[in-house]
């Protein structure tokens, strides 16, 4: 066979199951490329090589089979695997070692995935750039002068770049569409409960979802099956079947469809470069056969601050439990200190800037007084939103807008204003906030650098964005980035 | 400097308030399936969820909220048809998420009330209602050793050890509204308040209810005030963990409080600690710096929304209130009223019921209770319901004696074995080897030998002085270690030296 | 909104255990003013009140578990990642009274 990593991940199951291949060749193609090209790249902070030709070797053995088996895969660091170092991004868990695996790694593992690795995200998922990784940033392989997005950098950084066809990735506010926009990959925040959170180490529980990224819509739809799910470990978990994407991507058809575009999801804060493909990916939605209709959902307007009030107070409140005790960094502790003391001094240097001002922000947002005003309040937008979502659903059957307000910046342009890095997340937020499946795909280069188009559907209506978003890739494959750095 | 109790009362009105804090008798824990066995080796009843490892999450026992609901029903509760559990954010290192999951404004069980009976003055009983004001279910905390300083304590300790066993067992919050009216006896409305509630979720099988395991555990708040003023400043004294220390420390509490304020000094509002040794309390952190505990919905669980008809299917197969089942079986036994208060003020009444219950008869029930088991508890500071002896375990002991393989002599030395913690009556006779010895085979021996060391007493007994048998007697019993039937012994030594009586 | 002065995020960085020093706190009282002024935003929403507040994106209720005994951890792991430990438990530095 060619290279083995150019290959989809259907390609590669199927080449494994056709006796083309075997794993073990697949995941050692796979694991010398990142030997190759992850030091200029860093897409991650730890490859587990020898759990991956293990797996390899056991699929090749015929102990596991499945539509996935054999196929290599990238863990975000967020998501615990037992016995393998899982550091969130974060100083503060340097060296942990779970002595559990997450519902999401049970699940891979029993499918045959090889876990390769895991890979760097902005520290405690707190970012869109990668560069609040305690463990420097992720380069975006489109220009490893810019970043791959964030939190989950790491994650697309190395689909896009072929270092693994598939990867997974959490979204709060968009950790998982925003890097696929910017990195010409496809990313896809499931309907919330969709995905068992049991195991994801947890920045804003309420927001929080595990998702696919994937190099073309049907990997993302086969990963999706493997993880998506009802799981009795979280109570938030749906107990629901999981919707059919895979038929859905199969059937990548949209004549009659309406699908509505978000009026206020353009405009201020969108590059020109970004509303153009997102208008000539209208347009080709409209050749699909689609019925194109706009929405109004005007407390959009308000999910950012929505977000940050809620996100931010849920993790002062996850965030406490690394407290130098069970786990995790201790600092210190010189036997005279106190354990406030250490607590407080461990916590001062093992969280990094940004995880250290959510916190705050977070304890002011929850304290007594101020909690009407600002979490209560951010609450009852919250419901709005959601409330704006089903109007519009009932006047269209998707929703689309721009996955990310511009293409990839330069490393360090947002790093000392924090509002211009949130405002990265001004259209993959209200999906959070509301629930629903949200996905972002490739929609043509913008300056030569990657544009996401988002597609929103209704909760628990995830096969919908598969249906369309594949009916729009058979019209434009993903792009390739040039590569032309590697050594 | 302290007022006396009944001369305080007399100045001022008290205001007291309690809340308890029930483990659950759960065979699991609250978020997850650690079992909550009592004393089990340090953290090897832990795992992610009640360690608070990154990514755990948590899922409801249902067997807890069960339980809660039928603690709030059997305290004439409302019961909640929707509500939530909130965080309570504060670090503590017992505590491993550093928030307790708990439950903020909207508990499950709301506005009841318990009613307790205390003595008048006169000896007339009268009930005194307690109103309730939530129950509500969270999580308990692990547990911390302090090494290195003096006995345990927290202070000068050179650093501590922690042991998460216990973290995440149920634990159910019962708060009562404020108590007024209890005029000379804010102490032991308390105390009966204590006692009553123990009794009724012992009743209600949701909890062993041991308050020296810590598996029932009380903050009591007091304050005073004169007649006609709005109600004082309160304090609240911490883990008061024995009947007998809730009435002492709400006792020291008027009496210091008392001081204070005829010396026109304020109270502080403050948390105190309680100390067993002294029954005093000292002075804590004060409450006007309290830490803002950040509530807010926990986001990892669902609502909880009660089903109405499973509430009234619960609240119809409740147990009988043990109130009423007092009475009935005070009626039932012909108790006196006389004999039945000096049992409620020994505090002896319920055991003496159960001990019935448990098949012995009420006037051997009555003498354990009252003679042997109420010295033994008074000589070792505690109330007798806190003994380490069930009354079933009393029944049996009882039930031994009638069947012939106890005397009453060895029956009291079983109870002290149970009561030292050598296991159940049966046991403790087998280890101490208490069976009377009724093979007259092996005490013929005995008998033999009492004859032949005291010829001069047998010579008499042969001549006819019967009397004089009492010595033998004595040296058989002596020789058997108490272990024979006198009579047996007796009959026997009269038949070896050929006498009739 | 008002202004967060120093004393004030000094007292936030002490109830989430934060040893922040005075330029850290400076910092951070003048973003907390940029960011808090982005979101006070929320104010403004005029047709907020009377709407539930939305706690859940799952329309879920009575999740629960049976009351099973699940095997714990091995304790060797439990305290495998612990920064210290002792006679089976975590070690930790002595605590100061009245924390709780």
């Amino acid at each position: 066979m060619n290279d083995l990593t150019r290959l989809t991940a259907r390609e590669i199951a199927a080449a494994i199951a056709a006796g083309e291949t075997n794993a073990v060749d697949v995941a050692q193609a796979h694991l010398d490329r990142i030997a190759k090209i992850d030091g200029q790249l860093h897409a991650f902070l730890h490859v587990d090589s020898e759990g991956a030709l293990e797996t390899a070797r056991r699929v090749d053995a015929g102990e596991i089979s499945g539509p996935l088996a054999g196929v290599p895969l990238a863990l975000k660091d967020v998501i615990v695997q037992k016995g393998v170092p899982t550091t969130v991004g974060s100083r503060i868990l340097e060296g942990w070692r779970p002595p559990y695996d997450a519902t999401v790694v049970e699940r891979l593992k029993s499918a045959g995935v090889v876990i390769l690795g895991k890979t760097n995200m902005d520290e405690f998922a707190m970012g869109s750039s990668t560069e609040h990784s305690a463990y420097g940033p992720t380069h975006n392989p489109w220009d490893l002068d810019r970043i791959p997005g964030g939190s989950g950098g790491g994650s697309s950084a190395a689909v896009a770049s072929f270092e693994a066809p598939l990867a997974i990735g959490t979204d709060t506010g968009g950790s998982i569409r925003q890097p696929a926009a910017v990195t010409g990959t496809v990313g896809v925040k499931p309907t919330y409960g969709g995905v068992s959170r049991y195991g994801l180490v947890a920045f804003s529980s309420s927001l929080d979802q595990a998702g696919p990224c994937a190099r073309t819509v049907m990997d993302a739809a086969l990963l999706h099956e493997v993880i998506a799910g009802h799981d009795p470990r979280d109570s938030t978990s749906i107990p629901s079947p999981v919707p059919p994407v895979v038929e859905a991507a199969k059937q990548a058809d949209i004549s009659g469809m309406t699908i509505g575009v978000v009026k206020e999801l353009s405009g201020e804060g969108y590059q020109p470069g970004v509303e153009q493909r997102f208008a000539e990916a209208v347009e080709t939605l409209t050749g699909l056969g689609a019925k194109v209709v706009e929405v109004s959902c005007p407390h959009f307007a308000y999910a950012l601050p929505a977000y940050y009030l809620i996100a931010p107070s849920e993790a002062s409140s996850n965030l406490a439990r690394f407290d130098s005790v069970r786990y995790g960094l201790r600092v210190g502790d010189d036997g005279d200190r106190s354990l406030e003391e250490v607590m407080s001094l461990t916590r001062a240097q093992g969280f990094g800037a940004e995880v250290k001002r959510r916190i705050i922000l977070g304890t002011y947002a929850l304290s007594s007084g101020y909690y009407d005003a600002y979490y209560g309040q951010a609450q009852k937008v919250r419901s709005l939103i959601t409330r704006d979502f089903t109007e519009a659903f009932a006047l269209a059957d998707v929703l689309v807008s721009p996955a990310a307000p511009t293409v990839a910046f330069p490393l360090g342009e947002k790093l000392s204003d924090p509002l211009a890095m949130y405002r990265q997340d001004l259209a993959t937020i209200p999906s959070n906030l509301y629930g629903g499946p949200a996905m972002s795909l490739p929609c043509g280069l913008s300056d030569g650098l990657p544009v996401g188009l988002q597609i929103m559907a209704p909760t628990m209506r995830d096969e919908l964005l598969y249906r369309v978003g594949a009916a729009f890739e058979a019209t434009m494959p993903a792009p390739v980035p040039p590569l032309d750095w590697e050594a | 400097m302290t007022v006396p109790y009944a001369e305080a009362l007399q100045e001022f009105e008290p205001v007291i308030g309690l809340e308890t804090h029930v483990e659950l008798g759960t065979a699991s824990k609250m978020f997850c399936g650690c079992d909550t066995t009592f004393g089990a080796d340090p953290n090897t009843h832990t795992c992610p969820v009640c360690l608070g490892l990154p990514g755990a999450l948590p899922v409801v026992n249902e067997k807890a909220i069960e339980s809660t609901i039928r603690i709030g029903l059997a305290l004439h509760c409302d019961i909640a048809t929707w509500c939530r559990f909130a965080r309570k954010n504060y670090f503590y290192p017992d505590m491993p998420k550093n928030f307790q999951t708990s439950q903020y404004d909207e508990p499950l069980c709301t506005d009841g009330y318990l009613d307790v009976e205390v003595s008048n003055a006169d000896g007339t009983l009268e009930t005194v209602r307690v109103p309730i004001e939530r129950v509500h279910l969270e999580e308990d905390t692990g547990k911390t050793l302090h090494v290195g300083g003096a006995t345990g304590r927290i202070h000068g300790a050179s650093h501590s050890l922690v042991d998460y066993n216990r973290a995440g067992i149920p634990l159910v919050e019962i708060v009562t509204k404020p108590v007024v009216g209890t005029k000379h006896r804010p102490a032991e409305v308390a105390k009966a308040y204590v006692a009553e509630l123990r009794d009724v979720l012992r009743g209600l099988g949701v909890s062993d209810v041991k308050m020296e395991q810590g598996s029932l555990r009380c903050d009591v708040n007091v304050s005073l005030n004169k007649p006609g003023d709005d109600w004082g400043t309160r304090s609240e004294t911490k883990n008061v963990n024995s009947l007998r220390s809730v009435e002492r420390a709400v006792r020291s509490e008027v009496e210091r409080q008392a001081a204070r304020l005829r010396q026109g000094e304020r109270i502080v509002q403050e948390t105190r600690h309680f100390h067993e040794d002294t029954g005093l309390s000292t002075s804590g952190r004060s409450k006007e710096e309290a830490t803002d505990y950040r509530y807010f919905p926990e986001p990892d669980l669902v609502p909880v929304a009660p089903d109405t008809d499973w509430v009234a299917e619960l609240k119809a197969a409740l147990p009988e209130a043990p109130s009423v089942r007092r009475r009935r079986l005070i009626e039932q036994l012909a108790l006196s009223a006389l004999d039945a208060e000096a049992m409620t003020n020994a505090g002896v009444l319920d055991l003496v019921l159960a001990t019935v219950d448990a098949g012995a008869p009420a006037a051997e029930a009555r003498n354990w209770w009252l003679g042997h088991l109420a010295q033994t508890a008074n000589s070792s500071g505690v109330e007798p319901a806190e003994l380490s002896i069930t009354p079933a375990q009393v029944a049996r002991v009882v039930g031994l004696v009638a069947g012939g393989s106890l005397t009453a002599g060895l029956a009291r030395q079983v109870v002290d074995g149970v009561l030292a913690g050598e296991g159940e009556p049966e046991a403790v006779v087998a280890t101490r080897g208490l069976a009377v010895v009724s093979d007259e085979g092996a005490l013929a021996t005995a008998v033999d030998e009492a004859i032949a060391a005291d010829a001069d007493a047998a010579d008499k007994i042969r001549a006819g002085k019967v009397q004089a048998v009492g010595a033998l007697v004595g040296r058989v019993m002596k020789a058997t270690r108490g272990q024979a039937d006198a009579s047996v012994v007796r009959r026997l030594l009269l038949e070896r030296l050929g006498v009739t009586e | 909104m008002a202004e967060i002065t120093r004393a004030e995020v000094a007292h936030l960085a002490r109830l989430a255990r934060l040893a922040l020093d005075d330029s850290e706190l400076d910092r951070l009282a003048s973003q907390l003013d940029v960011i808090l002024g982005a979101v006070a935003k929320i104010g403004e929403v005029s047709d907020a009140e009377g709407v539930t507040p939305m706690t859940h994106a799952v329309p879920l209720e009575n999740v629960m578990r049976p009351d099973v005994v699940v095997t714990s951890l091995p304790r060797d792991d439990v305290l495998a990642g612990a920064p210290a430990a002792e006679d089976g438990r975590f070690r930790v530095p002595r605590i100061l009274d009245d924390e709780t």
